[in-house]
């Protein structure tokens, strides 16, 4: 009888123990996954801010600026632009 | 010695005095078994919170605000996180070389922090708001007790002032004030979600308890507008501006096929990223809040009625000879007098006679209702704030003088978004196409207005109205046939019309075999000697729509030759 009950009390300890590091190893990966997350955001928030340059130096008129000064372009006339159709012969 | 001989046994103590123990103690048992209970049982919940607010916390899970795109994708509008700085007063301590530091970082005088700083009875200030990530860093690492920073978030327009009045703007705490913005504010706005977390001593989040509120991010929007068209249609609104010297302007381009707004520029506009010194001449969209007397861009209207009735067709005369016609105490005037002009030539012409003339022979009744089914004095459903509906008088009020006037645009107002929409009417087979902000996955049903064979005809005459005979041949563009009509009038000041205040407009449509676009241009108060609407508002609509279709690659319909302009002095003047 007071062997079986010194078997129970030492399974009884081990699950405790199991209980205790698997509620740590939890708490670790929660803080991990919470780690992740935020940079998940400032990933996101770089993301738009970039996107947000992106516009500003794309900006039509900025782009057209440049072209003219600094590369000396100039649209094309009237005459010279021919536009082709999809699938049509030429 | 064992306890049956212990000779306290032979004391015979009285049994009263071991009941009453017995009583008492379990009085006792009864009073913990009670409290047990009512711990427990009856009181758990509210002990039980007690409990978690000892342990758990309430986060808040922040949304971002649904970003603006055009047509093909570039971004218009986006959110991004910035630090609002703020302080508790009573806990600030701060050095005189750090307040100088500080205020040097938040941009802002001395004496105007230390005021803020000072006001004890306030648990809370703020002492910046909308600081960039990088300058709000700076603060922190002063670390000065009691200042405190917050996440906001902060919206950009990399646009600027080109794309202002459609778009609108956000007000500090992110919510839509103008345009879009406004318009679309519930499907923008994100909202924030919250969770419940354990956190450890060292403030880090070990676990979730309870139910997450997932936030929901605003959605993003895709509007019809194409940025391209956009910042061409500005560029040369402002430079028609600068060189008529006008008061204001406005330009809407939209799809004939769709409906959808391509572009919509005004003049005076501002900088949505900086609004200090904000004027309400500034704010105002006036393509879609003001209303304006339309002059003769509206004789397509007139003459398309009387020619869906069967009243004329566009080779009947109408004699317009001695160029003014007396409606009981008014006359209304020709620029020049023109004798018999066909229909076809009174828009060509622009005619005021021609056009009264056939109004009345026709029903007030008549009028009315296709004025109304073209969309006149109903507001556009664009969706923006304060759409303007224009003003159409009841039928039953008209006088004659009244029913001509409103013939050629007097008398009547409307917005320039309307009168985009009506002339889609024109440009696709007599359908009215309804406009719309954002970008349509298939074409929405038009409602048909007139028949297909009338708005072919009016669609020559107004093909005519730009040819070197009409009164916009500056409206031409190399390579495309063009259809429009040109537009000026008085400007009406305290009631009357001021002799020396013009609105010049000019709406039109290209390719003419097949429209595509439809362009409106309006100027008001050109004040450098020009102002008729061929001669000012129609080399903008040249230039946007010559541009818009070779960015749409769309296929040219006429020869490639250069446009033949009528020598100087040969103008067709328009009746005002």
């Amino acid at each position: 009888m007071a062997r079986l009950n010194f078997l129970l009390l030492a399974i009884l300890a081990l699950c405790a123990l199991g209980l205790v590091t698997s509620q740590h190893k939890a708490r670790k990966l929660v803080a991990a996954h919470e780690r992740e997350q935020t940079r998940a955001r400032q990933i996101d928030v770089e993301w738009g801010q970039l996107q947000l340059e992106q516009s500003t130096w794309a900006l039509h008129q900025r782009i057209e600026r440049l072209a003219r000064e600094r590369l000396h372009m100039a649209m094309p006339e009237q005459q010279r632009v021919q536009i082709v159709q999809p699938g049509a012969t030429p | 010695m064992k306890f049956s001989e212990s000779p306290v046994l032979e004391l015979r103590l009285p049994v009263w005095r071991s009941r009453l123990i017995l009583i008492a103690f379990a009085g006792a048992f009864f009073i913990l078994l009670g409290r047990a209970v009512y711990l427990q049982g009856l009181n758990q919940d509210f002990l039980q919170a007690k409990g978690a607010s000892r342990y758990s916390r309430v986060l808040e899970v922040p949304a971002t605000r649904g970003k603006i795109l055009d047509r093909n994708g570039e971004a218009l509008a986006i959110s991004t996180p910035v630090k609002s700085v703020w302080a508790i007063p009573e806990d600030v301590k701060v050095s005189g070389g750090e307040l100088k530091q500080l205020a040097a970082l938040l941009d802002m005088p001395q004496q105007e922090l230390q005021k803020r700083l000072s006001a004890t009875e306030r648990d809370f200030v703020y002492l910046k708001r909308q600081l960039a990530p990088a300058v709000a860093e700076r603060v922190a690492e002063l670390g000065i007790p009691g200042i405190n920073q917050s996440d906001e978030y902060r919206r950009y327009y990399p646009g600027g002032e080109v794309m202002a009045h459609v778009l609108g703007f956000t007000n500090t705490d992110d919510v839509g004030q103008e345009g879009i913005e406004l318009a679309f504010q519930s499907q923008l706005a994100g909202k924030a979600g919250s969770r419940r977390v354990i956190k450890d001593r060292r403030g880090h989040v070990v676990e979730d308890i309870g139910s997450i509120t997932a936030a929901r991010d605003g959605k993003d929007l895709v509007l019809a507008l194409d940025s391209r068209i956009q910042s061409l249609a500005y560029s040369q609104l402002e430079a028609a501006i600068t060189q008529h010297r006008a008061k204001s302007g406005a330009i809407v381009v939209a799809d004939v096929r769709t409906g959808e707004v391509l572009a919509l520029a005004n003049l005076p506009t501002y900088n949505p990223n900086n609004r200090t010194r904000l004027t309400g001449a500034q704010l105002r969209n006036r393509a879609v809040t003001d209303m304006f007397e339309p002059g003769s861009t509206l004789k397509p209207v007139t003459i398309a009625l009387a020619l869906d009735r069967g009243k004329v067709t566009p080779s009947t005369v109408i004699q317009t000879d001695p160029g003014w016609l007396t409606i009981g105490s008014a006359t209304i005037h020709d620029a020049h007098p023109e004798g018999a002009l066909t229909v076809e030539q009174v828009i060509q012409r622009s005619s005021n006679v021609g056009s009264a003339k056939i109004a009345l022979g026709m029903p007030a009744l008549a009028m009315y209702e296709m004025f109304e089914d073209i969309g006149f004095g109903t507001e556009p459903h664009l969706g923006f704030p304060g759409e303007a509906a224009g003003r159409v008088r009841p039928y039953k009020s008209w006088r004659p003088i009244e029913q001509a006037t409103m013939s050629y645009g007097h008398g009547i107002t409307v917005s320039l978004v309307q009168l985009v929409r009506a002339y889609t009417v024109f440009a696709h087979d007599g359908l009215l196409m309804p406009l719309s902000l954002i970008k349509l996955d298939q074409p929405p049903a038009g409602k048909q207005v007139v028949s297909r064979k009338t708005a072919d005809a009016v669609r020559h005459m107004l093909e005519l109205a730009v040819q070197s005979g009409g009164t916009a041949p500056r409206a031409q563009i190399m390579g495309y046939r063009v259809a429009g009509k040109t537009g000026t009038a008085h400007k009406l000041a305290d009631g009357r019309y001021a002799h020396d205040k013009y609105v010049s407009s000019f709406v039109g449509f290209a390719p003419a075999s097949n429209p595509r676009l439809v362009i409106a241009v309006m100027i008001d108060e050109p004040s450098a000697g020009k102002y008729y609407g061929g001669q000012v508002a129609a080399p903008v609509f040249a230039q946007v729509m010559a541009g818009s279709l070779r960015s749409l690659g769309v296929q040219p319909d006429a020869p490639m030759e250069p446009i033949e302009l009528p020598p100087p002095g040969a103008e067709i003047k328009e009746s005002i």
